[in-house]
């Protein structure tokens, strides 16, 4: 069975994958979790999760231009140039 | 995506998960390339092994015993990579013992004092943690990622060496002398440890951006590292052409790639006694990954 490891290096950290360890049961995982990757107190925490129970999403659809959800929809420069200009004249 | 998009994929910088689609020759060269850190890092333990019961004092056994552990540990993680691209760690251990795959050539050869212990743990460790630098921007993520860490933990190992070392050299006349025997005995070794000088844009490895840089380079970095750490202590470098030419490249004795083939392919002054070492050990142990199942089922 494996399992993966996710490391939070300091409190308040996110916790990020560090890599996985083979085990056959969380007994064991924790043993081996502890070993690889805290014998130094180099983690706070681990958290260690069968793989199998991992779902990834991937894949991100774009069919419509959504791009007014980001800050590169927005582009300011040349309608500012515009209404700066129009306030001078005015 | 084709083998020739995934090429200029990967040599763009790109990275690449488990999941994702690979060309076969990419992922036949990480398996062999991976597999042989982790043979190495196996079988590095036991030159060093051999001195635990040996160590001088307390302390350095505690931290030679540590090194080990790290050393083991090491190879645990690259198994674990190699595993998941598709070759079982069993048949890892199998293709070790029966001589069918390869570790690296520091590891054929004896450890015939402390002083062999220091110059390991310095030289050796350093080479290899140049070229293990090198993978931290691997093309294969989850092996670049695992080497932040082994990386880390080598560290601490140059650093145990040179504490060693540093002891020695500042000891009596004889310590010293150790330590001078032990690098000429090394310094042909160490020497061919990065390889044969094939330019990085005709190794494969450097092609598939598994590694990132080629193997002269890495030499030239261990040279210009360590050659003046090796002269501050007194020590005398075993190759009278050693010098460092006024554009900074190293010029050296051609390193005899002869013998580096010949101990690598399993004709080492140690290679049969470790193997077999290795081989009583995983019979020996049987019992110890069956109870651990059992107990799990």
């Amino acid at each position: 069975m494996i399992w993966e490891v996710f490391r939070q290096e300091r409190k308040g950290q996110p916790f990020q994958h560090a890599g996985s360890v083979e085990a056959p049961d969380f007994r064991f995982a924790e043993i081996y979790g502890r070993e690889q990757y805290g014998r130094r107190g180099e983690s706070e925490a681990l958290w260690l999760v069968p793989r199998e129970h991992l779902s990834v999403v991937e894949g991100w659809a774009d069919e419509f231009d959504l791009k007014y959800r980001r800050v590169d929809g927005y582009s300011i420069k040349a309608r500012l140039k515009e209404a700066r200009e129009r306030a001078e004249s005015r | 995506m084709d083998d020739q998009e995934f090429l200029e994929y990967v040599q763009a910088g790109g990275q690449v998960e488990t999941g994702d689609w690979m060309p076969d020759d990419y992922r036949a060269k990480l398996v062999k390339f991976i597999e042989m850190h982790g043979n190495s890092e196996l079988m590095g333990v036991l030159p060093e092994r051999e001195w635990i019961l040996r160590a001088p004092t307390l302390q350095r056994k505690l931290a030679l015993t540590a090194k080990v552990q790290d050393e083991v540990g090491h190879s645990q993680l690259i198994y674990r990579v190699v595993e998941d691209l598709g070759k079982p760690r069993e048949q890892c251990l199998a293709d070790l013992v029966s001589g069918k795959s390869k570790f690296h050539n520091v590891f054929h050869y004896p450890t015939k004092t402390w002083g062999d212990v220091g110059v390991i743990a310095w030289l050796v460790d350093a080479a290899a943690i140049i070229s293990q630098k090198a993978l931290l921007k691997c093309s294969y993520a989850p092996y670049a990622r695992i080497m932040k860490k082994i990386c880390w933990e080598e560290s601490f190992h140059i650093l145990h060496g040179r504490d060693v070392i540093l002891a020695m050299v500042t000891g009596t006349p004889e310590q010293f002398e150790l330590v001078q025997e032990a690098l000429n005995r090394w310094w042909p070794p160490l020497m061919q440890f990065h390889g044969n000088p094939i330019p990085a844009d005709d190794d494969p490895m450097y092609q598939w951006r598994i590694k990132s840089q080629g193997n002269e380079e890495a030499r030239q970095q261990f040279l210009d590292g360590y050659v003046p750490q090796m002269l501050e202590l007194g020590l005398t470098i075993p190759d009278p052409a050693l010098r460092k030419r006024d554009d900074g490249v190293w010029e050296y004795t051609e390193p005899d790639w002869d013998e580096l083939r010949h101990v690598v392919t399993g004709h080492g002054p140690k290679t049969q006694e470790r193997l077999g070492f290795r081989r009583l050990n995983h019979d020996e142990t049987a019992w110890v990954r069956s109870v651990v199942l059992a107990e799990a089922a």
